[in-house]
């Protein structure tokens, strides 16, 4: 955790302040390990989900049509994005601290109920799940139809534009997540890490599969990544507004146990609620 | 003017989603948690419980809708 821009040394001076900061010296390692394991974490698994949607749009272009083309779009959405992290991250180190935890912040808690609200529909049987393999025929039937045109340096710009698009907007929510969590916390190169072995994971077992990765459960991932994303939206905005957690960082899995407790909840909830209003038998 | 529109809408989808009314809530939660912190108050109970509050009642919107927003 950085050090926050208001400074206490005239604290330091009395024996009970001298014993608080000892104290404190002696948790930081705890408290560090704690939110970089979760920040690991939270980077690799919101990748990692995104990874496979885009692994699904590239494997279904490049199956039809060739590899060469899509393999391009993805190395050019990849250069966009590593772009745009390249960037964005120096630039949130000139913000002072506490506006940057409360930008950030809200864009995380934003992010984040978004995708718990999504993943506790999905988990209550108001949404359909994703269904990778559904996903892959239409887009290998999309592209089959589509008409093949040859443009300049030999490539096919219809896989190359879908594979572009694919990764960079399956990709850029990652990149924002990634900016955030690293130019918060000053570890910008922690959470580039993580954001890349997702994608070399995720690329390596696309290889060998060579199929949708369907057995990868999608919803409780995303579910997971909703809470991590909330949980450290409400931590950074609350400090960013001048709020100070009882027990600073420690205050982080208790506000994980609660808002999963609650998403739970709310996820059995609408489960009950959907089942009561099927006739028996009816699947979701 | 189509281009810019598509633009917007892609920022919109991406930075608001499917409910508008949670970016909103998020906005004013935060502004009276630093208004609450400038009186001298400590508001850390403020944004979990607006978070609780704002996803059950979006959550309570989509399935009356049939969950398709």
């Amino acid at each position: 955790m950085p050090p926050r821009a208001e400074g206490n040394g005239d604290r330091a001076t009395t024996p009970r302040a001298s014993a608080a900061i000892s104290c404190a010296l002696e948790n930081e390692p705890a408290r560090r390990s704690m939110s970089t394991a979760l920040l690991f974490a939270s980077a690799f698994l919101a990748s990692a989900v995104e990874m496979v949607e885009a692994l699904t749009i590239v494997l279904a272009v490049g199956v039809v049509r060739g590899w060469r083309s899509p393999l391009v779009g993805v190395a050019a959405a990849m250069v966009v994005l590593a772009a745009v992290v390249a960037a964005l991250g120096p630039a949130l180190r000139l913000m002072p601290i506490d506006a940057l935890r409360l930008a950030v912040g809200a864009l995380l808690l934003c992010f984040g109920l978004q995708w718990l609200r999504k993943a506790i529909l999905r988990a209550g049987g108001y949404k359909p799940l994703r269904d990778e393999k559904q996903v892959f025929r239409a887009q290998t039937a999309e592209a089959a139809a589509a008409a093949c045109r040859g443009g300049k340096a030999g490539l096919d710009w219809y896989a190359f534009t879908i594979a572009f698009k694919g990764v960079l907007l399956e990709g850029l929510e990652v990149a924002f997540i990634v900016v955030s969590f690293g130019g918060t916390q000053g570890r910008l190169w922690l959470a580039a890490t993580a954001a890349a072995a997702a994608l070399l994971t995720v690329g390596v077992v696309g290889v060998v599969v060579h199929a949708p990765l369907a057995r990868v459960p999608e919803n409780a991932i995303k579910f997971a990544v909703g809470l991590l994303l909330t949980t450290f939206g409400s931590f950074w905005a609350a400090e960013g507004a001048g709020v100070q957690w009882p027990g600073g960082e420690l205050a982080l899995p208790v506000l994980l146990a609660f808002l999963a407790l609650l998403a739970l909840l709310l996820a059995r909830t609408l489960r009950r609620q959907r089942h009561a209003l099927q006739p028996l038998g009816a699947d979701a | 003017m189509s281009h810019l529109r598509a633009f917007a809408a892609f920022w919109w989808d991406f930075l608001v989603g499917d409910d508008w009314r949670l970016a909103a809530g998020i906005a004013v939660t935060l502004a009276l948690t630093a208004l609450l912190a400038h009186h001298g108050i400590g508001a850390w109970w403020l944004i979990p419980l607006a978070v609780a509050f704002l996803l059950t009642t979006s959550l309570r919107r989509a399935t009356r809708s049939g969950g398709s927003s």
